[in-house]
């Protein structure tokens, strides 16, 4: 896949959204008056590692929210393999941010890894020893099999991160979404995690995740998709992961002495 | 017959209770604003629901004691009192325990109201003669109002709105801005502490006239509402404040003036009234002003996004884009650009090109930040600095379809 | 005492208080979890108006029409309120204080106005039904349970609120997990193609199904009491959702029957002559059964334990 730059307007793009995981075309999304993602395309690469990265702020989790049908955006789709998402769900695990969850919920932390099953299991299908099996061996999979029986709300940031990743593997799903998956969380967690998403990239799945840390897109991530509000760029790492294109998505906001480092690594 | 109750010629019980009413209404619009921008408005459910028991404890220990029970000064300390203490029970549990604030109201309210019901159905038993009246503390009931009543509330009502008046500043600071007021010195705690007194109060004063059903509509309605008038925190007291007189006011005279216009729920739909008002008609906030802004920024997006993809050729996926360029003339039916649109679309590719350049050179930042995708770059850059990012990209190229 | 006394004056009602508690607890359980606890409060309000408007259409007070009229302002309020938290951008707790004192106060100022001397219909009945009334004239003892003839003279709100009860716990039952999961982590619920909007909206609505039927019976205030207490005082005693249920469901036929228990024969035992509300009896139990829950339930504290 080549590079693509925004600012390199003009050239017809190929409409490769048949081949995609996940395409985004023409996505804005608005809080009140200010699009917080305006116009942007996105083509993820089959059995890949991709990181979204830019500035705070920047649309990274809304641009995800908007795809998944969270949000509702003011323009734009989203495509699986070429169909909408909303009829490909089963393809999809998403991990979400861990705001967004109701700690103070009655469940034990097995009971929050078999909820990925429920979409198989349907309204009335009986959990069985299978799925307790696989459930469990999720939660395994994540170092937490320890942890079964606890309230989700006792655990730490980086546990509770971990039990949710259990959840997205127990959906076995093809197309892995986390939204920040690292934020807040231990350095233990943060090794486990990318293990975990290493090994499902390694077995043929696609995973992209919201980024903030960009000393280590190099290390854990094959591709990188940069957005500010726009996209700006989006591609292989050795390629659209340069210091010309961060000046560009971060402005001011990151010291010389980053982004040569920021080089160095990529380079 | 109205005319004459809106200019208090209907008697001195009528006159007094309107303007008891409209001091009520003035004292809770304004507490109530505080209530509502801590966003616990739903407390003073909580608190009037909880006024039942005490007075019907009040009621009985009078009755027993020998005197009279309907004594409206022991009444409405036997409501305070109880309404107190539901208030402390909504503060327990919400904060030393699990359960959230709107659970914490719910089981409150229904709790000490359902032990009311009970202490009603006592009094019931008790000597028959007495028991009268109390009901009316549910729905309120101003007819055949005891002159001393009347003169307690009208006197009540008016030390509420002074006290309301004497603390709007703390009670702005402390619902604005919790840990600013806290770092200039005020106790936040007991600024908490005297909001919910001053709503108590207005519980209190006002069962009698709009009933303990009712009593929180004084206190909601009237902030909400002004709220879609202002963006300012003072600005919402006062319009709340007056709104609140106005309703009262306008509720009780109607209420004199009329035979079965109960004065609790009118003054209730009067606010209503105006609620409905502000909900459609507001500039800013209101629904139709609302409605047509979203419409226009929709609009705008999509033209713009459709501008883009002409001039960079890309396909056009959405209908609704394709039917604005269209009508706009800049696009004909299978999404090839006309003239016009070209011309538009090159334009548009030029500003997108412009912003770009400047959002990745630091001289600029400032004006970079402004991007959103739908801004003019005219709007932040001068024609001279048009021309220097003009240079830096160099000429124009143009438009492949 | 007897059961030719037990039977005819109190089995009937017990039975009738159990089925509202049990029905409104269920679904308790969501509204309290999801925040929307005073959800309750606002449908069991607005019951009034609906009632009202049914009557001025009707001209009579029937049965149907009227669950009809309670439900059909229920579902109206929920709707505006929702419609007014999205459009005015008014938070939920305020919009709702809004809609449902304006609806009260319209239902109280159109009874003022229409002539409903020669009927039985007033606020009080709305507010505290009349559960002590429902007794089962037929009945003679323990027999007239297998007796047919004695079994049509039922009154008619305990088949009523029986069928109430079930249709509430079918719907929980089918909708478990969609339920569980949405209220748990709304945004996982849409990506796994839960449509949370139509499902909060349903629950609503099953709720006001339960607190219709029920206000006929008992009046709104053990509705609103039934519909949070046991569930608040259930989340104290355990961390699963399934055993909160359960719990809530306990704690609900506690109230139910200790309530109307004290509330018939309490005052006797204090050697008074009659009884009092058995509405607001079994609200304050349960009232009681949230505060021990609140002070020594295992898993009171957020957090911890």
């Amino acid at each position: 896949m080549s590079i693509s730059l925004a600012a390199e307007h003009g050239k017809p793009l190929v409409d490769d959204r048949a081949q995609s995981p996940l395409a985004i075309r023409g996505m804005t999304v608005s809080y009140g008056q200010k699009p917080a993602v305006f116009s942007v395309d996105m083509t993820v690469r089959a059995g890949a590692m991709t990181a979204i990265i830019g500035p705070n702020g920047a649309g990274k989790s809304t641009l995800l929210k908007a795809a998944l049908g969270i949000l509702t955006p003011l323009a734009g789709t989203a495509t699986v393999l070429g169909k909408p998402v909303a009829t490909q769900r089963h393809r999809i695990a998403y991990v979400p941010q861990r705001a967004s969850v109701d700690w103070d919920f009655p469940t034990r932390v097995i009971d929050v890894v078999l909820m990925g099953l429920y979409p198989q299991l349907g309204l009335l299908g009986r959990i069985r020893a299978t799925h307790r099996a696989k459930a469990a061996e999720c939660l395994a999979r994540v170092g937490m099999e320890d942890f079964a029986q606890r309230q989700i709300g006792q655990l730490s940031g980086g546990q509770q991160q971990r039990v949710f990743l259990a959840r997205a593997l127990a959906q076995d799903a093809e197309l892995y979404l986390l939204d920040e998956p690292f934020a807040g969380v231990d350095a233990a967690t943060e090794k486990a995690i990318i293990s975990v998403l290493k090994s499902l990239r390694d077995a043929g799945k696609t995973v992209v995740a919201v980024h903030h840390d960009l000393s280590t897109v190099a290390e854990y991530f094959d591709d990188v998709f940069i957005i500010n509000t726009r996209r700006i760029a989006e591609g292989p790492v050795a390629e659209a992961f340069t210091p010309r294109i961060l000046q560009e998505a971060y402005g001011g906001r990151l010291a010389t002495a980053q982004m040569d480092a920021i080089g160095a690594s990529a380079g | 017959m109205i005319l004459d109750a809106l200019l208090l010629q209907l008697g001195y019980n009528a006159t007094l209770v309107t303007i008891g009413a409209a001091l009520l209404g003035m004292a809770a619009g304004v507490g109530g604003t505080f209530l509502f921008l801590r966003k616990r408005a739903l407390v003073s459910d909580a608190i009037s629901h909880a006024t039942l028991p005490g007075v019907c404890v009040a009621f009985i220990v009078m009755a027993m004691l020998g005197g009279d029970g309907r004594n409206l000064i022991g009444l409405l300390s036997g409501a305070a009192a109880s309404a107190a203490l539901g208030l402390l029970c909504v503060n327990w549990l919400s904060t030393r325990t699990r359960l959230a604030e709107d659970a914490a109201i719910g089981a409150v309210l229904s709790v000490f109201f359902g032990l009311g019901v009970v202490l009603l159905t006592v009094i019931q038993t008790m000597n028959a003669g007495r028991q009268a009246g109390l009901e009316g503390f549910l729905l309120g009931s101003t007819a055949g109002m005891l002159r001393s009543d009347a003169l307690i509330i009208a006197g009540s009502a008016a030390i509420t709105l002074a006290l309301v008046v004497l603390l709007r500043r703390p009670l702005t600071l402390a619902s604005f801005d919790p840990e600013f007021a806290t770092a200039t010195g005020q106790n936040v705690g007991r600024t908490d502490l005297a909001m919910m007194g001053l709503v108590l109060a207005v519980t209190v004063v006002g069962l009698k006239i709009v009933g303990l059903i009712m009593i929180v509509a004084l206190l909601i309605i009237p902030p909400v509402t002004a709220r879609f008038w202002t963006e300012r925190t003072d600005h919402v007291v006062v319009i709340s404040g007056a709104l609140g007189g106005l309703s009262a006011y306008i509720g009780a005279a109607l209420s004199a003036a009329l035979p079965h216009f109960p004065t609790g729920p009118i003054i209730v739909l009067v606010g209503f009234g105006f609620f409905t008002l502000s909900l459609l008609a507001a500039p800013g906030r209101g629904l139709a002003s609302a409605v047509i802004r979203h419409r226009r920024f929709q609009r705008r997006v999509h033209l713009r996004q459709g501008l883009l993809a002409l001039a960079q050729g890309q396909p056009i996926y959405e209908p609704l884009t394709l039917r604005l360029l269209r009508r706009e003339g800049w696009a004909l039916l299978d999404g090839v650009a006309t003239d016009d649109g070209r011309a538009r679309a090159a334009k548009a590719l030029r500003d997108e090109t412009r912003w770009q350049t400047i959002r990745s050179d630091p001289d600029f930042e400032a004006a970079a930040a402004h991007y959103d995708g739908l801004r003019a770059i005219e709007t932040v850059l001068t024609p001279d600095q048009i021309e220097e990012v003009d240079r830096m990209i160099g000429a124009p190229r143009p438009v492949q379809t | 005492m007897s059961g030719a006394e037990f039977v005819p004056l109190s089995l009937v009602p017990m039975l009738i208080g159990i089925c509202v508690a049990v029905a409104c607890a269920l679904p308790g359980n969501f509204l309290v979890l999801r925040k929307q606890a005073l959800i309750g409060d606002a449908i069991s309000h607005v019951i009034l108006p609906g009632i009202v408007v049914a009557f001025l259409l009707t001209g009579a007070v029937t049965t149907w029409p009227m669950l009809f009229g309670a439900a059909g302002a229920a579902v109206v309020a929920v709707v505006v309120i929702e419609a007014v938290v999205r459009l005015g951008r008014i938070e939920p707790g305020a919009a709702m204080g809004v809609i449902f004192t304006a609806m009260f106060a319209a239902g109280v100022l159109l009874l003022e106005q229409s002539d409903t001397s020669s009927v039985h219909l007033d606020v009080e009945h709305a507010l505290y039904g009349n559960l002590e009334s429902l007794i089962w004239l037929d009945a003679v003892g323990w027999s007239s349970l297998f007796d047919r003839q004695a079994l049509a003279g039922l009154p008619v709100e305990l088949p009523r609120m029986a069928a109430t009860l079930l249709f509430v716990a079918a719907f929980i039952a089918l909708f478990w997990r969609p339920l569980k999961i949405s209220t748990f982590d709304e945004g996982f619920a849409r990506t796994v193609g839960i449509r949370t909007g139509p499902l909060g909206f349903a629950l609503v609505i099953v709720a006001a199904i339960a607190a219709v039927a029920a206000f006929d019976a008992v009046g709104s205030i053990i509705v609103i009491a039934m519909f949070i207490c046991p569930p608040a005082a259930a989340r104290m005693m355990t961390n699963r959702l399934e055993h909160q249920l359960l719990w809530s469901a306990v704690f609900a036929v506690v109230s139910a029957v200790a309530g109307y228990t004290l509330a018939a024969f309490g005052p006797l035992w204090l050697g008074l002559s009659a009884s009092v509300s058995a509405a607001g009896m079994i609200a304050t139990l349960s009232g009681i059964i949230l505060a021990l829950a609140a002070m020594f339930g295992p898993h009171r504290r957020r957090g911890a334990g």
